[in-house]
């Protein structure tokens, strides 16, 4: 019996056990989280219990649905939650459980490891308060709780008005909604849009929700400061309208994101190529139409593999199991598999309308980052040390520049600067994003306590 | 075609090094790096910058190279982060504590002073040490510095003094005739230069060989890991006897640690740690510190150094092709050596010699397997007519490796053909 691994139990990771499970194979299921569901669908701890509608809203029938699928398969599966990999080399993953560091070798991988905020540095953004998006969402559907009474909503993306509406809904005086792309830019990508269907008039409602209850939702903003008050964390966001003209936001915390960007340390360290994808501005591992990687029993599904979102994510899992399968030698999952393509297919579009038109990623936001601004907050690395490099220390790519600066050298391994940083050494270099490459994933995948290595231990 | 004083294949610290003190000599250096400076052992290695525990044949150089390290500032405009913070080798019982005061006691002649630390003192000093620490042996000159930045900044200092560095160039072959050298990149140019140095690192006898001298040099891959940030506490640097373990703390609080190798594979140019000898050095790492248990390991990395079977470089005139030096095969310590390496290997080249004794460190220690009659180069038939023996009881202050049948035919040569510098036994810079 080859051993099948799937790590992530969002909704790729989850529609691919299923679909294993469902042909007679047991997968070996490794997630980071307590409870399946990802991010996106992530449960609250069974200590809170909450109506589903009011943790996932418009979600809650597919959250349900991801997480009842996953809760039937728990007899078929071997699953590994609470764990996380920290090393993976020639089929062998490195995992921290609870009970210790444990090696898993595996014959066929699928990778569903998900994405993160894309994170913007500007003047306060290191400011107790301040937190991404997808951080702010976390704690409101996974703790019930909201990052401030009074939080401003920053960046761009759909992200940004779903956190917004989700917040207001519970009953947080949410103090503005500021979006860096325009409107022009979305009235220009409304022919793209539509083909989003149901998800764009979920988005099209966020907004109108937003605006009917009164809350100040500004296109075209551009973040200046974040100021800190006495208790040194946030009081205030110092922002310009699409004029020009400046204006001051009272708030006691700041949610923030760019869109998404993938997490796809693992298929780096298992060797599989990446290509850059110039919509999303990122390198994405490349996969073949049927979810396979470049590499022997390697597949990739979900966000970890280029910015789909969640309905996509649950048909490239499932997706990346049939071709397991059929690798395997099954039979009849090539029919589905041209259905699954089908379907994948239509996000395509829609999803070029977003990252390339509707909330385009403010590159030169991040390149035009002022000198004295720090970049990095693992090692203090500054605009000016990163500039400083590629001008003067002939650092033309991102890895020599984090060789010379520690750019992207710390807790985060870049996870954080790492866009950021890319952005503002291509601009000084005056070359494009893809030409200073991308900062090669190194183990640990996430810290590990040296305490984990220790015989016996239990970290 | 321009024709180099001097080409140098492979922009590791040696070579940068050499760059540096060739052009500060007037010579016209081109230096060829497939990747980028100082991107392999140079770059990925510890940072020690150790003379304590050497071997002895090595002290000469090391104790030259420390030299350069103190005038870093001045020679390079950067200290790369090097800081004389001394080293600490501990010994974890009885016999290895003999065997640290041993090396203490021979060490001496070369003047490097060891402060021998008994069980009593060592916990008093180094509250922070873990019980299986009997004593340790403490060299205050001894340190560390950032090796990502060093090599980079020897090449830009070299750039800087006239150096024509390239780098994403790879030197595919090599030959010699009586004009000296040809060199052929991968992207179909190709160079001439009168003298080549070979300071290709794991690479090394692959350029050797060119000039029908390969050596049994092996490839490694150190194993290294770094920490978050913890208090600063632990100034000295740290070895152990048997040297399973090294850690060291920066300033700004990372705790750096090797011990053990990952993968490394020299055609592919790729090595990688390995989960489980992170593992195993996380393991002596608390038992030689305990207070790191509470630290996170936050990155670990490798780079493919060259080894040689008796774990010393090979440093010297080849004994097949006048006009070829070879700098490689550090073995895993060539850090600290690599600023006064890059110093001899000037002398080599500008006075034909050295006051800095290399002997130990020649290629004909091992035995060249290829055909000597068939190998290039007038040396190598010098090398069949004359014997072995001539070089085997070299001294440590012997100034230079030629041997003496090489300097005699060549100075034939050089009578019967003075036009041809080539031929002149000294290859005095001034006469090229």
């Amino acid at each position: 019996m080859p051993s099948i691994v799937i790590i992530g139990a969002g909704p790729a990771g989850v529609r691919a056990a299923e679909t294993l499970v469902r042909a007679g194979v047991r997968p070996t299921v490794i997630d980071e989280a307590l409870a399946s569901g990802g991010q996106i669908y992530r449960r609250p701890p069974s200590s809170i219990v909450r109506d589903s509608k009011k943790v996932y809203g418009f979600e809650a029938a597919r959250a349900r649905s991801v997480h009842r699928a996953f809760d039937d398969l728990r007899e078929q599966i071997d699953y590994w939650p609470d764990s996380a990999v920290w090393s993976a080399h020639d089929h062998k993953l490195g995992v921290i459980t609870k009970s210790g560091p444990k090696e898993l070798a595996w014959d066929r991988l699928i990778l569903a490891t998900g994405a993160m905020d894309r994170v913007i540095p500007f003047r306060g953004w290191t400011l107790p308060g301040v937190y991404t998006l997808g951080g702010a969402q976390v704690a409101l559907k996974y703790q019930a709780c909201a990052i401030g009474e009074h939080p401003v909503f920053l960046g761009t993306g759909p992200l940004l008005y779903l956190v917004a509406y989700q917040y207001a809904a519970a009953g947080v005086k949410v103090a503005g909604v500021l979006d860096t792309a325009s409107a022009g830019a979305k009235r220009g990508a409304l022919f793209g849009l539509v083909s989003g269907g149901r998800t764009f008039l979920k988005g099209l409602y966020y907004l109108a929700w937003l605006r009917a209850h009164g809350l100040p939702v500004v296109s075209g903003a551009r973040p200046v400061c974040a100021h800190a008050g006495l208790d040194g964390a946030v009081r205030e966001l110092e922002w310009r309208d699409g004029h020009g003209s400046l204006h001051r936001t009272a708030c006691d915390s700041i949610a923030t994101g760019f869109g998404l960007k993938s997490e796809a340390q693992i298929a780096d360290l298992c060797d599989v190529p990446f290509i850059f994808d110039t919509g999303q501005r990122q390198w994405v591992p490349v996969q073949d139409t049927d979810g396979r990687a470049a590499v022997e029993g390697l597949y990739l599904a979900g966000d970890g593999v280029g910015i789909k979102g969640a309905a996509a994510a649950e048909l490239s899992g499932e997706r990346a199991a049939h071709t397991l399968l059929h690798d395997l030698g099954h039979a009849r999952s090539a029919e589905r598999l041209k259905t699954l393509n089908r379907r994948l297919r239509r996000f395509e579009r829609f999803r070029r309308a977003l990252d390339e038109k509707a909330f385009k990623f403010p590159a030169d936001l991040a390149a035009s980052a002022d000198d004295d601004l720090m970049i990095c907050r693992c090692e203090g690395v500054t605009a000016g040390e990163l500039r400083h490099a590629a001008r003067e220390l002939g650092a033309t790519e991102i890895n020599r520049a984090k060789a010379f600066t520690r750019v992207g050298m710390g807790r985060c391994q870049g996870r954080v600067c790492g866009p950021a940083a890319a952005e503002i050494l291509a601009n000084s270099l005056g070359v494009p994003l893809a030409a200073v490459g991308r900062l090669r994933g190194q183990v640990p995948i996430k810290p590990v306590p040296m305490a984990a290595f220790l015989d016996g231990a239990v970290p | 075609m321009t024709i180099f004083d001097v080409a140098i294949v492979g922009g590791g610290l040696v070579g940068c090094s050499a760059a540096l003190h060739l052009c500060r000599r007037d010579a016209s250096v081109v230096m060829l790096e497939r990747g980028q400076c100082g991107s392999q052992a140079s770059g990925v290695n510890y940072g020690g910058v150790r003379q304590q525990g050497r071997d002895l044949a090595e002290l000469p150089l090391a104790r030259r190279s420390r030299r350069i390290w103190a005038d870093l500032e001045t020679l390079v405009g950067t200290d790369c982060e090097f800081e004389a913070t001394g080293h600490l080798k501990l010994a974890r019982s009885d016999a290895e504590m003999a065997e640290l005061e041993d090396y203490a006691e021979r060490a001496r002649d070369f003047n490097l002073k060891l402060e021998r630390i008994g069980p009593a003192q060592i916990r008093a000093r180094f509250p922070w040490l873990g019980d299986a620490i009997v004593g340790g042996s403490f060299c205050a000159e001894d340190g560390h510095a950032n090796p990502r930045l060093v090599a980079p900044a020897f090449a830009r200092a070299a750039v800087a003094a006239g150096a024509d560095i390239r780098e994403g160039v790879e030197v595919v072959d090599a030959t010699h005739d009586c004009h000296g050298f040809e060199l052929r990149m991968s992207d179909g140019t190709a160079l001439r230069a009168r003298r080549l140095i070979n300071a290709a690192g794991a690479w090394g006898t692959t350029v050797s060989a060119w000039f029908g001298e390969p050596v049994p040099e092996d490839v490694m891959a150190p194993n290294m890991c770094v920490t978050d940030s913890i208090p600063y506490f632990l100034v000295p640097n740290l070895g152990v006897c048997g040297g399973d373990i090294y850690v060291r703390q920066i300033r700004r609080g990372n705790v750096i640690f090797g011990g053990g190798v990952g993968v490394a594979d020299r055609n592919q140019v790729k090595a990688r740690p390995l989960a489980e000898v992170t593992a195993k050095a996380a393991r002596l790492a608390v038992g030689l510190v305990p207070r790191l248990a509470t630290a996170q390991v936050i990155r670990t990395w490798s780079g493919i150094e060259g080894v040689m079977p008796d774990g010393l470089p090979v440093i010297g005139f080849s004994e097949t092709t006048p006009g070829l030096i070879h700098a490689f095969g550090f073995s895993g310590h060539g850090f600290q050596l690599g600023p006064g390496v890059g110093a001899v290997l000037c002398d080599l080249v500008a006075d034909g010699s050295t006051q800095t004794p290399i002997a130990a460190f020649h290629i004909n220690r091992f035995p060249n397997t290829e055909n000597v009659a068939a190998s290039r180069g007038p040396a190598a038939m010098v090398r069949s007519a004359h014997e072995r023996s001539s070089q085997q009881h070299q001294g440590p202050n012997l100034q230079q490796t030629k041997t003496k049948g090489e300097t005699l035919w060549l100075s034939l040569l050089a009578d019967a053909f003075p036009e041809r510098s080539c031929f002149s036994p000294a290859w005095p810079l001034a006469a090229s």
